[in-house]
C-alpha cells in the first residue's frame, strides 16, 4: 500500500510539468492556435527562472520572483508565435517549430554559465503540485460553466460567428496565447527549481512535445489531462525505478515515454478522437474570410 | 496600412523579400550575440572570415553542405506536399544504424559492401520515416509529433547499439563501433573529409527530383495534395499513397545523409551527438528557403552549411556553445515564415 501511496507521489512529481504546459496548450487550441513552441518556452522559463533563483551566484534569489520571471519569458516568446500567426497569418505548424529552435537555442546560449551551478535555495514542490491541479478544475469550470468559456470556445470553433457576437477573436488568441506561453515557462520552472534545481542545455528532453500530445490523448480536457499526466508520470517514475534493477538496458526505458507517446497518438487516431479537435484549430482567422 | 492581394507574385518580389527577411533574421541574431556578450560584428566576422576567406573553411562549408543537401532535397518534397516531416535527424540515424549492420556484420564481397551500406542505409531511413506517414495515412496521427518523437528513439537505438551488442573492441571509456574496413569508406577529396561521391549523388538527386516534380505523374500528385487536398480528391489522387512515397523519398534521403556521414568522415558507428550536428533540423530550413525547389536546394544548403561551419568556428575561438547554430536556425525560420505575407501581398500606405 504504501508502495503503491509513494508511486502515486512521485508520479504527480513527475506529471507536474507535463500538466501545467499541457493545460497551457489546451487553453491556446481551444481557441484556435497550435503552439508547437512549447518545448522551446519551457526551456526558456527554465533558464529564466534558475537565472533569478540563482541571484548573486549564492541562491540568495527571490525563488517567487523566478517563478515571475520564468512565466513572463514564456509569455514573450508566446506573443512572438502570436504576432507570427495571428496577426501575420504565418503556418501556426511552422512558427511553433521555429519557436522551439530559438527557444532551445537561446537558452543554451544564455545559459551557458549557469550549467552546473548548484541551486542551493529550491522552493517547494507542493505548491506547484496543487496548483496545477487547481488550474486543470478551474479550466474545466471556466470552459463548461461560464460565460467567459463559451465565448473562448466559439473563437476556437466559429471564429466568425464569435466576431459577429463582438467577441474580438484576435483579442481572444492573444490573450489566451500568451498565458499558454506563460504556463509553459512555469513548467520550465519547475524543472529548473524543484525538479533538477539546476541548469543544464536540453533539460525539457521533449516533455514539452509529450505535453502537446497530451492535449491529443486527453481530447482537449483539463480534467482529463490530470489523469494523461499522471499517467506519463508513473511511467517516467518506473523509468527511473526500474533502470539498472531489471536487465533491461537503459535505453529501452529511455524511449519509452517517446514510444508511448506514438502509441496513445495512434489509438487516439483509432478512436476518431482528431474529431474533438476545436474546428477551427490551426487556421488563422480574418474577418470576411471563410 | 493595408494589404493588397497579389495573384501572382513575380520571382524579384519572392527574390527581395526572401533577402530582407534573411536581413532582419541576421540583425536580430546579432542582438542575441550582444546579449550573450560579444560584439555582433566580431562575431559575424569570426564566422566569415575562418569560412569564405580560409581553405579549410571552404572544406568544412561543402563537408557539412552534403547531408544538408541530400536531407534538404527530400524536405522540399515532403513540404510542397504538407508532410511535416521533423524527424530527418532519426531518420538518418537509422540510416548510419542499418549501413553499419551492413558493414560489420554481413559478409559481402569487398565490391559489393559500400553499395550494399548506400542501399541498407536509405532503405532504414525511408522505413523509419514510413512508420509516421503510414499513422498518418491511416489514422491522421500528426506526423510532426510522430516523427519527432521517432528521433529520441533512433537516438536511443543508436546509444544502445555502441554500448552494447555493437561495441567496438577497441572502445575503452567511450561508445563506438569497429572500424570499417577500407573498401567500406567513401572517397574523399584528397586532404579533405569532402566525401564527393555522396555530393555527387546528392548533386544528381537535386536535379533529378526537379524534374520528377515538375515533369511527371506523382509530382503533379504531390503538388496537389500539398497545395489543394479538396482537388487532390476531385481528382482521384490516392492522397494516402501519395504521402508514402514523400515519406519513402524523404526518409530514404536521410538515411544516405546518415551512410555519408558515417561512411565518408567517422568511419564508424559514433554517438548521435557527434554524428549530426542537428541536420536534421537544419535542412528544414535549407528546404524553406528553397521553397519547395529541389533544384534550388543546390543554393541553400551551401548558405546553411556556412552557418553550421561558422557556429562550430564560434564554438573553437570564442568558446561559444554550438546551440548559436539552433538560434540562427530558429530566428532565419521565423522571419521567413512571418514574411510570407509581403510575398502574397502589397503593402499600401494610407487609406
Amino acid at each position: 500500500m504504501e508502495e503503491i501511496l509513494n508511486a502515486l507521489a512521485r508520479a504527480l512529481s513527475f506529471g507536474t510539468p507535463l500538466l501545467i504546459a499541457c493545460l497551457g496548450a489546451i487553453l491556446n487550441e481551444r481557441v484556435g492556435v497550435v503552439n508547437l513552441g512549447v518545448e522551446g518556452m519551457m526551456a526558456l522559463g527554465a533558464l529564466a527562472g534558475f537565472a533569478l533563483a540563482f541571484g548573486s551566484g549564492v541562491g540568495d534569489g527571490n525563488l517567487w520572483l523566478a517563478v515571475l520571471a520564468a512565466m513572463l519569458a514564456g509569455a514573450l516568446a508566446a506573443l512572438v508565435h502570436g504576432f507570427v500567426t495571428i496577426t501575420l497569418r504565418a503556418n501556426q505548424f511552422v512558427s511553433g517549430l521555429a519557436l522551439t529552435m530559438l527557444g532551445l537555442g537561446a537558452a543554451g546560449l544564455l545559459g551557458k554559465r549557469f550549467e552546473g551551478q548548484p541551486l542551493f535555495n529550491q522552493p517547494p514542490e507542493w505548491p506547484f503540485t496543487l496548483g496545477a491541479i487547481g488550474l486543470a478544475l478551474l479550466l474545466a469550470f471556466v470552459f463548461y460553466a461560464t460565460k467567459i468559456g463559451l465565448s473562448l470556445r466559439s473563437v476556437g470553433e466559429n471564429p466568425a460567428a464569435a466576431d459577429l457576437l463582438g467577441i474580438n477573436v484576435l483579442g481572444v488568441r492573444y490573450a489566451a496565447v500568451a498565458v499558454g506561453g506563460a504556463l509553459a515557462g512555469l513548467a520550465g520552472a519547475y524543472l529548473s527549481l524543484v525538479y533538477r534545481p539546476s541548469w543544464t542545455d536540453g533539460m525539457t528532453a521533449g516533455l514539452g512535445w509529450i505535453a502537446v500530445a497530451l492535449v491529443i490523448f486527453v481530447g482537449w480536457s483539463p480534467l482529463r489531462a490530470i489523469f494523461g499526466a499522471v499517467f506519463f508520470g508513473l511511467l517516467y517514475y518506473l523509468q527511473f525505478r526500474l533502470q539498472g534493477q531489471s536487465g533491461v538496458p537503459s535505453e529501452v526505458f529511455a524511449s519509452l515515454p517517446y514510444l508511448l507517446v506514438i502509441l496513445v497518438l495512434a489509438l487516439s487516431g483509432l478512436r476518431g478522437q482528431q474529431g474533438n479537435a476545436p474546428e477551427a484549430l490551426g487556421k488563422p482567422y480574418r474577418r470576411g474570410e471563410r | 496600412m493595408r494589404l493588397e492581394p497579389l495573384a501572382n507574385p513575380s520571382r524579384y518580389r519572392v527574390l527581395g523579400v526572401t533577402l530582407a527577411a534573411l536581413g532582419v533574421a541576421f540583425v536580430l541574431v546579432g542582438g542575441l550575440f550582444a546579449a550573450y556578450g560579444l560584439h555582433p560584428l566580431e562575431a559575424y566576422r569570426a564566422m566569415l572570415s575562418g569560412t569564405l576567406l580560409d581553405a579549410k573553411g571552404w572544406q568544412e562549408i561543402l563537408r557539412r553542405s552534403i547531408p544538408l543537401l541530400l536531407i534538404g532535397v527530400g524536405l522540399t518534397l515532403a513540404f510542397r506536399t504538407q508532410f511535416f516531416n521533423i524527424g530527418a535527424e532519426g531518420q538518418m540515424l537509422v540510416g548510419a544504424v542499418w549501413a553499419a549492420g551492413v558493414a560489420l556484420f554481413v559478409p559481402l564481397p569487398p565490391w559489393l559492401s559500400l553499395p550494399g551500406m548506400v542501399l541498407a542505409g536509405a532503405l532504414g531511413g525511408a522505413l523509419w520515416c514510413l512508420v509516421a506517414a503510414w499513422l498518418k495515412s491511416r489514422l491522421s496521427v500528426n506526423e510532426i509529433l510522430t516523427t519527432l518523437m521517432l528521433n529520441y528513439v533512433a537516438q536511443s537505438l543508436v546509444i544502445f547499439l555502441i554500448n552494447g551488442p555493437w561495441k567496438g573492441r577497441d572502445a575503452r571509456g567511450y561508445i563506438y563501433s569497429d572500424r570499417f574496413a577500407e573498401y567500406q569508406q567513401l572517397a574523399a577529396l584528397p586532404g579533405t573529409n569532402v566525401h564527393w561521391p555522396t555530393l555527387l549523388l546528392g548533386v544528381l538527386l537535386a536535379l533529378f527530383l526537379q524534374l520528377m516534380l515538375t515533369r511527371t505523374t506523382l509530382g503533379f500528385q504531390m503538388r496537389v495534395v500539398g497545395e489543394n487536398p479538396g482537388a487532390a480528391r476531385y481528382l482521384g489522387i490516392p492522397g494516402g499513397r501519395v504521402i508514402l512515397w514523400v515519406a519513402l523519398i524523404t526518409g530514404g534521403l536521410a538515411g544516405l545523409a546518415g551512410v555519408g556521414e558515417i561512411a565518408g568522415i567517422h568511419h564508424r558507428l559514433i554517438e548521435p551527438g557527434q554524428l549530426s550536428s542537428g541536420y536534421g533540423f537544419t535542412a528544414i530550413i535549407v528546404a524553406w528557403l528553397a521553397r519547395g525547389n529541389p533544384a534550388l536546394v543546390l543554393l541553400t544548403a551551401p548558405l546553411m552549411g556556412l552557418i553550421l561551419a561558422g557556429g562550430d568556428l564560434l564554438k573553437v575561438s570564442l568558446n561559444m556553445p554550438f546551440r548559436i547554430v539552433d538560434v540562427f536556425s530558429g530566428v532565419m525560420l521565423m522571419c521567413l515564415i512571418a514574411s510570407e505575407v509581403f510575398v502574397r501581398n502589397r503593402v499600401r500606405w494610407g487609406r
